[in-house]
């Protein structure tokens, strides 16, 4: 057996995951991406000698994860690149490069990822990022932060263009790395919640979700019905939060100020209902390893069923309104096109891939949570532009709105929130992957032989997702890359880390 | 057009009209009221601080490093530490940061941030500041954001977020300042004309919160320059920081 077959959530023993040579599984790898499958991790793993690879592949209509693996004797410097063949693997090559120092040979756009403090490659500096150059007599660059204009991430964006128009963009990241995956290993895993929620703010709850169900699982715990259904009120309102916040900075970057803050007023309203729940507008300390901390009792459960009524009213007017006007119109239709075959190979994620239409979403495909009693629908767009990525924020936050109002309406009776602790199953590797607001969250632990975890390592949807913002750009005036940006809204630190 | 002022009218009235004296919902982390009568040393909230904020006998928490989750509260057997909603959190001192038992907070409010004379004769009804983040979550860029929305409106006291180190007075540093990020904060204060503020906002730039360990930190900054004000909170809500700017402009 090539692969080693597990899902969402799910534990398995490393003694059954297959150990190939590199070329080996290189061969298996795009033998299987050939037939639909696409990489959901794909990382290192340091050994007493040399590196183990571990890769993980979706089979989403049959919502399954393969796992194999390749070892990586001391010395043994690289192997041949997969990306030639399955352009998706690009970063993820990058990334494992960068870590361990072993080539992929034949990676076309090699270049280095965040400049991790614990990079194999210490000489390379941050200053000396290779920017593609292009030249010719009216070719000119743009160069745009680390520091931007407003209140908004570190991150280096180089545009090459000619007169207004861009050829290419080049997106520099790495400023918000702070280490978080060596951290994650040290010490005991269970003290991790708040260092997850501080990976990214605005996917707080996303990110512990994933955490979360990754222990319980390894653990054996079980979740009450009630905290379950609490945990996925509270992810949908993070992505209906974030929707509203994305929606509120495109109508700004248009000038529509009334959808500017209409939309801004509106997200209060849902990251208050949060504060309602746990003391907190972004639901930290909400979610914690057994279940949840807080509880929303009768009293509570009507103030937000009211809130989320009035939420939804609010949304339907001012997307009415907004989806109407010819002046926002005009400039978020036919801008920043991503079509369906070039997210397909670069293997984009979430809301952007979905207007781009593709058809992933994990709450449907590896269905985890709530949505394995109730589940959520896909929805897609095809146009792949602005208002595609635009409109599916306005289609999924009613979506998720209706889905928030029928959990609360029939919120299952109470029941343990909190579960108690088990021991991690040692020798093992666990997968847990959440569709966070931005798209698909994984997780992945590696335990050791005492039941401590070994390795931890994160995907963030934004990792998939910048280069599609790269590709959007491309034959675009320099003067839409802002509502390019916007209708992405990826995250520096999720891909930073 | 109908639409259009359907949307105006269903707005309606969003901010607050009275920030000082504006309240945070009850279920909100603030100041924390400690109690060392009935603390009986068991250490379990020391065990579950994930930033080391919380030291014991007599009780202390560090609202420099606290993260405000609230952990230290629910493993406490006795309620000795328990969090009120009472935000107004900000310090001109450090020290300042660190509370015990007999710690007012509205006393705190007054002794903390004390308003010095050139700072409000400069800056008093005009404060342009320009935000770096460096190494943060999102959580505090965003809620600096919300500071200017059409709820909290902080530009009605005449503080506003510039889009040029060139055009502001000082600087506002959210996160735990990455190692890569290091030289453009330092730059970008640098670049901003003299006299000027610097403002550490959150757990994270204040004292490197949950990150405080990590090697991939840089922090030399706060050695070299001095920090005009402290705004505590994980994140800091929007009246936290409204309110500390303006006690700390005089106002």
């Amino acid at each position: 057996m090539s692969w080693a077959v597990t899902g969402n959530n799910q534990t398995i023993e490393l003694a059954s995951i297959p150990v190939k040579t590199p070329a080996e599984l290189c061969t298996e790898i795009i033998e299987q991406c050939r037939r639909g499958a696409r990489p959901v991790a794909f990382f290192g793993h340091k050994q007493s000698s040399g590196v183990r690879l571990f890769v993980i592949l979706a089979n989403d209509p049959r919502s399954e994860l393969m796992a194999s693996s390749a070892t990586f004797a001391e010395g043994e410097k690289s192997y041949p690149s997969i990306t030639s063949e399955i352009p998706a693997f690009h970063l993820f090559e990058r990334e494992f490069y960068e870590d361990t120092g072993i080539r992929p040979e034949g990676h076309p756009w090699l270049k280095p990822v965040r400049f991790s403090h614990n990079r194999a490659d210490q000489s390379a500096k941050m200053a000396d990022y290779p920017f593609f150059k292009v030249e010719g007599e009216s070719v000119h660059e743009v160069g745009v932060g680390p520091v931007h204009a407003g209140v908004i991430e570190p991150g280096h964006f180089r545009f090459m263009c000619s007169g207004e128009k861009v050829h290419h963009l080049e997106i520099h990241l790495g400023y918000q790395h702070r280490g978080i995956e060596p951290a994650m290993a040290d010490g005991s895993i269970w003290k991790k919640s708040k260092l997850v929620e501080s990976i990214a703010g605005d996917s707080a709850i996303a990110n512990s979700l994933a955490y979360s169900s990754l222990l319980e699982s390894a653990a054996g715990i079980e979740v009450s019905a009630r905290a379950t259904a609490i945990r996925t009120l509270a992810l949908e309102l993070e992505r209906v939060a974030l929707h509203m916040s994305s929606m509120s900075g495109l109508c700004g970057d248009v000038g529509d100020l009334t959808g500017n803050t209409f939309f801004g007023a509106t997200r209060t309203y849902v990251i208050n209902s949060l504060l309602d729940i746990c003391g907190s507008r972004f639901g930290y300390s909400l979610i914690r390893p057994g279940g949840v901390n807080f509880n929303i009792d009768a009293e509570l459960s009507v103030k937000l069923l009211k809130t989320l009524e009035m939420v939804r009213e609010r949304v339907f007017l001012i997307g009415e309104r907004t989806f109407n006007m010819p002046g926002v119109l005009s400039r978020f239709q036919h801008t920043g096109i991503v079509d369906d075959k070039t997210a397909e190979q670069i293997n984009m994620v979430g809301i952007t891939a979905r207007a781009s239409g593709l058809k992933r979403d994990i709450r449907a495909d590896h269905p985890f949570g709530f949505y394995r009693l109730y589940p959520a629908y896909k929805l897609t767009l095809d146009s792949g532009d602005v208002f595609a990525r635009a409109y599916m924020r306005y289609l999924e936050a009613k979506r998720s709105l209706g889905y928030m109002i029928d959990l609360l309406s029939g919120l299952p009776p109470g029941g343990q929130l909190l579960a108690e602790r088990g021991s991690l199953k040692p020798d093992s590797m666990t997968v847990s992957m959440v569709e966070g607001p931005r798209g698909e969250l994984v997780h992945v632990m590696i335990t050791g032989a005492n039941g401590e975890a070994v390795r931890y390592k994160f995907k963030d949807p934004s990792f998939n997702n910048w280069f599609g913002l790269a590709l959007a750009v491309r034959g675009e005036g320099v003067s839409d890359f802002p509502i390019c940006n916007k209708s992405f809204d990826l995250s520096y630190c999720g891909y930073d880390l | 057009m109908f639409d259009a002022i359907k949307v105006r009218i269903k707005q309606g009235k969003q901010y607050i009209s009275d920030v000082k004296r504006a309240e945070v919902n009850p279920k909100f982390r603030g100041f924390p009221k400690l109690d060392d009568k009935t603390c009986t040393s068991c250490g379990n909230c020391t065990g579950v601080c994930p930033s080391g904020a919380v030291t014991g006998r007599p009780l202390k928490i560090d609202m420099g490093k606290c993260t405000f989750c609230g952990d230290c509260q629910r493993a406490c057997p006795n309620q000795s530490i328990q969090f009120t909603n009472f935000h107004k959190l900000s310090a001109d001192r450090r020290e300042a940061l660190i509370v015990n038992e007999k710690t007012d907070p509205n006393q705190y409010t007054v002794d903390a941030v004390q308003a010095r004379h050139e700072i409000k004769r400069l800056f008093g009804r005009s404060l342009k500041l320009r935000s770096v983040s460096a190494g943060g979550c999102n959580g505090c860029e965003l809620e600096l954001n919300a500071c200017s929305n059409v709820n909290f409106d902080m530009t009605r006291f005449g503080i506003e977020i510039v889009a040029s180190p060139r055009h502001a007075d000082g600087i506002v540093i959210t996160g735990p300042v990455s190692e890569n990020m290091a030289y453009a904060l330092e730059d970008t204060l640098l670049a901003v004309p003299s006299p000027r503020i610097i403002i550490a906002m959150g757990t994270c730039a204040i004292s490197g919160g949950v990150f405080q360990n990590s090697p991939a930190l840089n922090r030399k900054f706060f050695d070299k320059y001095k920090i005009d004000l402290y705004v505590p909170g994980c994140p800091v809500h929007p009246l936290t920081f409204i309110n500390g700017v303006l006690r700390f402009l005089g106002r």
